[in-house]
C-alpha cells in the first residue's frame, strides 16, 4: 500500500491517533491529521516534516510502549521524515549522502580545507601564508577577494539550486499546487509558526527530552542556533555591499556592522550547537531516529566549528595565525554550504514549506491561527 | 528509595486522578504522604490515563468552555442519567465544589483545551485536558513530586488493618516478603472492580466472560473488598456500571478511546439471530450513547453489529479498527456466521417501514420508521447503498459503580453508620455515592477531583490533630 515500511507504520499510527485525537492541542500534527481520514505516501511525509519532535505526544499517549499499540509518533516521524530527505534530494544520485553523512561532512570539510591551504600556497609563496597581514584588505592577500567571491558564490549557488530542486519534489509528492507557496498569508503565517518554533513547545509547556518533565532548553538552545545562522548571514551579507557599494574592505574594525553581527550571531553559533548537542546526548533514545544521529551530530558540529573558526579568526587576525585561521575558517564555511542540500540543514526547508501548506489548510478549513 | 518504617500522615492507595489530588491536597495542608500505586511506572493512574475531559459546572463561559454550565443544569443532568440514583446532597455538594476545581487543578499543572474535534457537544459542559488524560497525570505526579510527596510504583497492598473503622496500617508485597506500613489517616482512591472477571461474574454470571475491559487491568477491586470486608458501608448496585459497546476486536483491557464507536444513530443493531432489539435513533449522541453496552450484554454471547452503508461511512468518528465490508446484505451477514436470509430480511424490513424525512443527525430529526418493532424514532434511513458495512460490538465495561458510602468530608460510612475514624475514599472507590446508574461524560474525574481534593484535606487535618 505505502511505498516504504516506515510509512506503513506511520499510516498505523496515524489511524489511532485519529481515533483518539487527545493530542490535537499539541502542535500541528494532529489537526493536519484531523483533516483527513486516509493517508497517502505523499500526506505521511507532509506530516512528517510537520512534526518539530517536541516528544510531547509520546509523553501524553496512553498507547505507547510498552502498551500493545505500541504508539510512537515522534521515533516514527522521524525516520520517516529523514528518509523523505533523501528522496526529495538533487541529483539524485547524492540520495545516499543522508545515509553517510556524518562521515561525509568531515572528508569534504577535511579536503576542502586541504584544498584551500593547498591553493592558497600556490597562488602565494608561504611567506605571505605565515605574514602578519593587516588593515583593509589584508584578507585578500591570502586569496583575491574575487576569486573568493566566485568560489563561495559558486557553492551557495549550488546549494540554492540544490535545496529548491528538493523543495519542488516533495511539493509534487503532497500534492500540492505551486500557488500556495506564493500566498502571502500562508508565508508570512508559517514564517511566524517557524520563527517562534511555536510547535517545539509540547502544546504551552515546554519539550520532553530526557523524561517526562517538559522544559524549554531545546526551543531556547534552537534560537541561539537559529538566529545566530542568521545573524553570520547577515554580516557576511552586509560585508559583500560594503565591498562591492562602497568599496569598503574587509576586516572590518570591531565597532562596524559586520563585525558586530558576526560577534553575536557567532556567540549564538557557540552557544547554541553545544546546547543542542547536549540536549541530544541526553534524550531520551525512544523518542529518535537512532540511525540518523549521524546526520543531526554532523550539522550541528558544523554550525559550531564555522562560529569556533570565524571567532578564533577575530581574535587573532593581527597575526601571524590569521593566514591559517582564514584558511581553516573558509574551508570549513565551504563545506557547510556544499552540504547543505544533503544533510540536517533541509529539515528547516522542509518544515517550513510543511507549516506554509498547514497555514493555507488552517485557512481553508475556516480556522484562525 | 521511601523510608517505610516511618509513620505518615496520610497514606493513599490508588494512583490516579483522585489518588494525587489527595496526595497534593493533604500535603499542601501540611501533611506528610505517601501514594501506593499498585501499576508499574508506565500504567499509573488507573483509568484516567483514557480520560479526556472534567465535568465542572460555571457561571460563565471561560477561556476554553463556550457557555455557562449551572449548577442547576449540571443537576438535572446528573438527576436524568441516574434516574434519581444518586444522593442529593452529596451531589448538589460535589457539584458546587466543582465550580473552584477549574481553577485548582490549574494550579497543580493541568492545561485545559477546548472540546476535542469530534466533540463538540461537549463544547460548553467539559473541559478537556491538554493532551489527553496521561498528559493531566503527568502534570500531577510532577507537582506531588516536587511537593515532596513519596511515590512508590509496582505497590500491591495484601492486606489493611481496621479496627472499629480505625485504619491502623497497610501490608504492602515486597520482592523479600511483606512490610507493613502504618499511618495516621488511609485515603482508598483505588478504583473500581472492573478487571477482575471474577468478580463481575457474581453478578453477570458467565456473560462477564464476553465483557471487554477499556481501561486499566489493574483495577481489580482489592481495596473495595478488604473495606468492605472490615465493616464499611457498601453503597450502589454491583451491576451497575459504564458499559459502552466497543468494537469486539479490541483487546481484552485497556484499549481505551480508540475502539468505541459513534455510528450506532447511522445505521441499525442486530444480534447474532440477525434481529434488532432496540432503537437506534432514541436520542442523541452523547446522551444514548452509554446505553449500549448494557444493551449489548443482554444479548445473546454478548455480541452485536452495527450495520450501515456506504452513504454514512465518513458521517462519525474513526476508530481503530476498519468496518467489515460486502457487497451484498448476505455476504456481510456470512462473515459474521449470521443467517444470510435473516440479516437481508431484518435490513428489507427495516428499508420498506422508513418514512421520508429530513435527515439531521445534530437535532432529533424527523427520519424515523412506521410500523416496526422495535422502531427507530429518528435518523432512519434506507440502508440500500453498497457496499454494505458492519463492526461487531461488545459490551466495553469503563467503570463499576459498586464501592465505599462516604459523608461531605470524603471520610467513609461504617455499616452502624457511624462516620469511620481516619479512612477517606475517593474516585471510582466511591463513585456509587454520587452515579446510582448511567453516565454523563466527564463526570468520573469531577468525582475524583472533587473529592479527592477533600479527602486529602480532611485526612491532613485529621493527621494534624
Amino acid at each position: 500500500m505505502h511505498g516504504t515500511r516506515i510509512l506503513e507504520e506511520a499510516d498505523r499510527l496515524m489511524t489511532v491517533c485519529n481515533s483518539c485525537r487527545y493530542c490535537e492541542g499539541l502542535c500541528a500534527v494532529f489537526p493536519a491529521m484531523e483533516m483527513r481520514r486516509s493517508f497517502s505516501d505523499g500526506d505521511l511525509n507532509y506530516l512528517a516534516n510537520l512534526c518539530h519532535s517536541c516528544g510531547a505526544c509520546y509523553t501524553d499517549c496512553q498507547f505507547s510502549p510498552p502498551h500493545e499499540f505500541n504508539v510512537n509518533v515522534p521515533k516514527t516521524l522521524a525516520i520517516a521524515r529523514a528518509d523523505s530527505y533523501a528522496a526529495y534530494t538533487w541529483p539524485r544520485v547524492f540520495s545516499g549522502v543522508f545515509a553517510r553523512n556524518g562521515l561525509v561532512v568531515s572528508i569534504v570539510l577535511a579536503l576542502s580545507v586541504a584544498a584551500f591551504i593547498f591553493g592558497f600556497a600556490a597562488f602565494n609563496d608561504r611567506q605571505v601564508l605565515f605574514g602578519v597581514h593587516t588593515g583593509p584588505g589584508s584578507f585578500y592577500k591570502l586569496m583575491p577577494h574575487n576569486a573568493m567571491a566566485a568560489l563561495f558564490g559558486a557553492a551557495f549557488l549550488y546549494a540554492i539550486v540544490a535545496l529548491a530542486m528538493g523543495v519542488r519534489a516533495f511539493w509534487r509528492d503532497i500534492g500540492e499546487p505551486i500557488g500556495t507557496l506564493a500566498g502571502p498569508n500562508s508565508l508570512w503565517q508559517a514564517m511566524k509558526d517557524a520563527g517562534q518554533l511555536r510547535y517545539l513547545d509540547g502544546g504551552g509547556v515546554g519539550c520532553v527530552n530526557e523524561d517526562e518533565r517538559p522544559n524549554d532548553r531545546r526551543k531556547i538552545y534552537h534560537h541561539f542556533t537559529f538566529y545566530g545562522f542568521i545573524l553570520c548571514f547577515a554580516s557576511t551579507t552586509v560585508a559583500t555591499l560594503y565591498h562591492y557599494l562602497i568599496a569598503r574592505e574587509a576586516p572590518y574594525p570591531w565597532w562596524d556592522l559586520p563585525v558586530v553581527l558576526g560577534t553575536l550571531g557567532g556567540i549564538g553559533l557557540l552557544i547554541g550547537p553545544a546546547g543542542l548537542l547536549a540536549e541530544r546526548w541526553k534524550r531520551d533514545p525512544d523518542l529518535v531516529d537512532q540511525t540518523r544521529t549521524g546526520m543531526d551530530v554532523a550539522f550541528i558540529v558544523m554550525l559550531f566549528l564555522t562560529s569556533l573558526t570565524g571567532m578564533a579568526l577575530l581574535l587573532w587576525r593581527d597575526t601571524a595565525a590569521m593566514g591559517p585561521l582564514l584558511a581553516l575558517h573558509l574551508g570549513v564555511v565551504f563545506s557547510l554550504f556544499i552540504t547543505m542540500p544533503y544533510g540536517k540543514f533541509v529539515h528547516g526547508i522542509y518544515r517550513y514549506v510543511a507549516l506554509v501548506r498547514y497555514a493555507r489548510e488552517r485557512q481553508m478549513m475556516g480556522h484562525g491561527t | 528509595m521511601v523510608d517505610l518504617t516511618r509513620k505518615f500522615d496520610v497514606l493513599v492507595i490508588g494512583g490516579g486522578n483522585a489518588a494525587l489530588c489527595a496526595a497534593i491536597s493533604a500535603r499542601r495542608a501540611g501533611a506528610s504522604v505517601l501514594v501506593l500505586e499498585g501499576a508499574p511506572k508506565f500504567y499509573r493512574g488507573g483509568n484516567t490515563r483514557h480520560t479526556r475531559n472534567m465535568r465542572c459546572a460555571h457561571d460563565a463561559a471561560t477561556d476554553i468552555l463556550t457557555g455557562p454550565y449551572t449548577e442547576q443544569e449540571f443537576w438535572e443532568d446528573l438527576l436524568r442519567v441516574t434516574g434519581g440514583q444518586t444522593d442529593e446532597e452529596l451531589a448538589r455538594f460535589m457539584i458546587r465544589e466543582s465550580k473552584d476545581i477549574l481553577n485548582w487543578i490549574v494550579e497543580q499543572g493541568v492545561r485545559w483545551q477546548p472540546s476535542l474535534g469530534g466533540t463538540l457537544s461537549l463544547g460548553r459542559t467539559n473541559s478537556f485536558f491538554l493532551g489527553g488524560g496521561r498528559a493531566m497525570l503527568n502534570a500531577l505526579y510532577l507537582t506531588a513530586e516536587q511537593l515532596g510527596v513519596e511515590i512508590i510504583y509496582d505497590a500491591e497492598v495484601l492486606d489493611l488493618e481496621i479496627d472499629d473503622g480505625m485504619f491502623l496500617s497497610a501490608d504492602l508485597r515486597r520482592t523479600d516478603g511483606r512490610v507493613n506500613v502504618t499511618a495516621s489517616t488511609l485515603v482508598a482512591a483505588a478504583g473500581g472492580f472492573e478487571a477482575n472477571i471474577d468478580w463481575l461474574k457474581q453478578y453477570w454470571g458467565e456473560a462477564a466472560d464476553n465483557f471487554l475491559i477499556r481501561g486499566t487491568p489493574y483495577n481489580r477491586g482489592s481495596i473495595l473488598r478488604m473495606l468492605l470486608g472490615k465493616g464499611v458501608q457498601e453503597v450502589g448496585d454491583p451491576t451497575q456500571c459504564h458499559a459502552v459497546a466497543i468494537d469486539a476486536r479490541a483487546p481484552k483491557f485497556d484499549g481505551g478511546i480508540i475502539t468505541r464507536l459513534d455510528c450506532v444513530v447511522f445505521g441499525v443493531v442486530v444480534n447474532t439471530q440477525a434481529a434488532r432489539f432496540y432503537d437506534e435513533g432514541e436520542d442523541i449522541w452523547p446522551k444514548r450513547y452509554a446505553i449500549w453496552g448494557r444493551l449489548v450484554a443482554a444479548q445473546p454471547d454478548q455480541i452485536a453489529y452495527i450495520i450501515f452503508d456506504s452513504t454514512v461511512l465518513n458521517s462519525f468518528m474513526p476508530s481503530l479498527f476498519p468496518p467489515i465490508a460486502a457487497g451484498s446484505i448476505a455476504e456481510l451477514a456470512s462473515k459474521f456466521d449470521l443467517d444470510p436470509a435473516a440479516l437481508e430480511k431484518t435490513i428489507g424490513d427495516f428499508n420498506a417501514a422508513v418514512r421520508p424525512g429530513t435527515f439531521d443527525h445534530t437535532v432529533l430529526d424527523d427520519c424515523r420508521t412506521e410500523g416496526l418493532t422495535p422502531p427507530k424514532t429518528h435518523w432512519a434511513r434506507r440502508i440500500e447503498t453498497p457496499p454494505y458495512y458492519a463492526y461487531p460490538v461488545r459490551p466495553g465495561i469503563t467503570f463499576t459503580y459498586l464501592g465505599t458510602r462516604v459523608n461531605r468530608q470524603a471520610r467513609m460510612l461504617m455499616k452502624d453508620g457511624n462516620a469511620a475514624v481516619n479512612m477517606f475514599a475517593a474516585g471510582e472507590i466511591m463513585a456509587g455515592n454520587v452515579l446510582g446508574k448511567g453516565y454523563a461524560a466527564g463526570i468520573g474525574m469531577t468525582i475524583g477531583s472533587v473529592f479527592g481534593r477533600i479527602a486529602g484535606r480532611e485526612a491532613a487535618q485529621h493527621a494534624r490533630n
